[in-house]
């Protein structure tokens, strides 16, 4: 089958292998970090930095029961808070941003350029300029230690970025629809509610998407809001299980740092086509 | 923007669809009248988060770093004393800006140049390209998280892999992430490690460039470096430049990885104490909340100035097509 001729097919073929084997090589450098993370919450703890080999000898759930309950409250209620966190921070976001963005994308007021432009420059805004007077804030409401710091901001369209994604959508829906939905009698409201929003569709559930990823994995502001046990989520809790278990316990710890990754995984696994066309299209931060 | 043609507008006026508002002052509806009063309705939740999340506080911080505030007294006016306590009277602030800057330098290039190195390879009729993507992809997705720092931190510690790895082949380790020579690295590493998103983008990207190009470099004997060189970088500045951008403004503002690597301090010797970092200690652990009001201020225009550098460079090397 060999020739020692060189076609160009064959220099092809060679090239496309040479690929491959680039590739696969970088995927294992990728990969081995979260290998060996997820290898080691199975194993002893006297093997977990002693091999190299990330693959463990039995699948033994030991860390995971032990890891769970480690902590007073347990991880229960850590992922309670958390997951209700991350809903109720993509409820405001779906509300207050459609709401935002239907004004800007097909209604005429006073002030509509000025406050467009405002609504744009607030995207680039990086948040520790406004970190303290907002501390400030709900500290004098007596937030502090509650949900609401992290998830009433986005029932007040805080999200900029989502707004603009969301005008750039709305201007692309046929606005014959709304000038048909006016004749019938349609008031604005009722454009908005049986018009538009049915046909954001795919603009929604981006904006859901990276909005649970976002909240689930922030870290920040659930760092500085949350200080009681009882309020933690799950990456301030993980946090501090590093310093509470020491050098005592790195399978749990292992295990739990796991576990915490879980949701965003399964997110990753279901909307993976939407996610990646997210980034592509609009360069939101994965 | 196109501006909707007005029902009420008086008959017989020829339409303005989809051009700049031409009516005359007398047809313009006056301000309360109930087309605004519509609009404001549905912008009501985005005006109060305006005034009390986003302006109020951006001028808050400002007013505030001008100041002395604890958090529990009033703020007491020091004019610009904690801006110049930061550039004359307190060496962490400039060993955090330090830290910054090299941390920003090193991560955006690497991390992009990773970025669109993989991209390209990806761009070609490959079998498994899309499942090549999603494992390039997941540590961008996982990264940020608490998780992967504190794996991080084991990874690189004294008995950790890397060093595992090293012995292997008869190298004697170190601590890499409690030695301050070092430490820093591990943290740009892990910025790298995630070049996922922007390779997404870049993908993206390189899939608007037209194959005729390709096929007319190669005819005329362009190699596949020079097809590179004269094609895909011309054509995909626009997205280098969108990510250059980005990147830039992220780096600055990077803190998690810093803050759980080194256990909140930033250590070892202040090596890994990022700007933001520095930022929470003061405002958070030591409550100078007009100091690190001061500090926001001054992260604020120094992202700002990076930008408008950007923004003023990109004339120079940045094409677009449609000029």
């Amino acid at each position: 089958m060999t020739t020692l001729q060189h076609t160009p097919t064959d220099r092809r073929r060679a090239r496309r292998w040479l690929t491959h084997l680039a590739l696969i090589a970088g995927t294992l450098v990728m990969v081995y970090p979260l290998l060996w993370m997820a290898g080691g919450s199975f194993k002893d703890e006297k093997d977990i930095f002693s091999q190299l080999n990330p693959f463990p000898s039995s699948l033994d759930p030991r860390n995971y029961i032990a890891g769970w309950t480690a902590t007073d409250p347990t991880f229960t209620r850590f992922y309670i808070n958390s997951l209700l966190i991350a809903v109720l921070a993509v409820a405001g976001n779906v509300i207050a941003c459609t709401l935002t963005a239907y004004a800007f994308a097909r209604l005429e007021f006073r002030g509509k350029k000025v406050f467009f432009g405002i609504m744009l420059g607030s995207i680039m805004l990086p948040a520790h300029a406004l970190l303290i007077p907002q501390y400030v804030l709900f500290f004098n409401l007596g937030w502090v230690n509650t949900y609401l710091p992290l998830v009433v901001p986005n029932f007040l369209a805080t999200d900029a970025f989502f707004i603009f994604l969301m005008v750039q959508f709305i201007r692309t829906i046929p606005r014959t629809l709304d000038e048909a939905a006016m004749i019938d009698g349609c008031g604005k409201v009722r454009i908005f509610s049986r018009i538009i929003l049915p046909l954001t569709g795919p603009v929604l559930i981006t904006t859901m998407i990276f909005t649970f990823i976002w909240t689930y994995n922030d870290f920040f502001a659930q760092l500085i809001y949350l200080s009681y046990p009882s309020s933690e989520t799950v990456p301030v809790a993980l946090r501090r299980f590093v310093d509470a278990t020491g050098d005592s316990s790195y399978g749990q710890l292992l295990a739990m740092s796991v576990l915490s990754l879980v949701p965003t995984f399964i997110v990753f696994l279901l909307a993976q086509r939407r996610i990646v066309e997210g980034i592509a299209t609009t360069g939101l931060k994965g | 923007m196109s501006t909707s043609t007005e029902i009420s507008a008086p008959a017989g006026r020829e339409p303005t669809a989809d051009g700049p508002d031409r009516s005359t002052p007398a047809t313009r509806p006056k301000p309360g009248s109930r087309r605004d009063r519509v609009a404001y309705l549905f912008l009501a939740p985005w005006f109060v988060g305006l005034l009390l999340l986003t302006a109020g506080p951006l001028l808050g911080s400002l007013y505030l770093s001008f100041t002395k505030f604890n958090l529990l007294q009033p703020p007491a006016w020091t004019g610009f004393g904690n801006y110049l306590k930061m550039f004359t009277d307190d060496p962490r602030y400039l060993q955090s800006l330090k830290v910054t800057f090299i941390y920003v330098v090193l991560t955006v290039p690497l991390q992009l140049g990773f970025a669109l190195a993989v991209a390209v390879m990806l761009n070609r009729p490959l079998r498994g390209m899309a499942w090549y993507r999603s494992i390039y992809y997941i540590p961008s997705l996982l990264g940020g998280s608490v998780a992967i720092a504190v794996i991080w931190g084991q990874l690189f510690d004294d008995d950790g892999v890397l060093n595992s790895f090293l012995a292997f082949f008869g190298v004697a380790g170190r601590s890499w992430i409690s030695s301050p020579d070092t430490a820093l690295y591990t943290l740009v590493l892990l910025n790298i490690w995630q070049f996922g998103s922007p390779m997404v983008i870049f993908l993206a990207g390189l899939k608007q460039i037209p194959q005729e190009l390709y096929d007319a470099a190669s005819v005329d004997g362009a190699s596949s470096w020079r097809r590179f060189r004269s094609v895909t970088v011309p054509l995909l500045t626009p997205i280098i430049f969108f990510n250059v951008v980005l990147q830039i403004i992220q780096a600055f503002q990077a803190f998690t990885p810093a803050y759980v690597v080194s256990g909140g301090s930033g250590g070892p010797s202040d090596s890994t104490l990022f700007y933001t970092l520095y930022l929470y200690q003061q405002g958070f652990t030591n409550l100078n909340m007009g100091y690190a009001s001061a500090m926001a201020w001054v992260l604020l225009l120094i992202i700002a100035t990076f930008t408008l550098i950007n923004f003023g460079l990109a004339r120079r090397w940045v094409y677009y097509e449609d000029r």
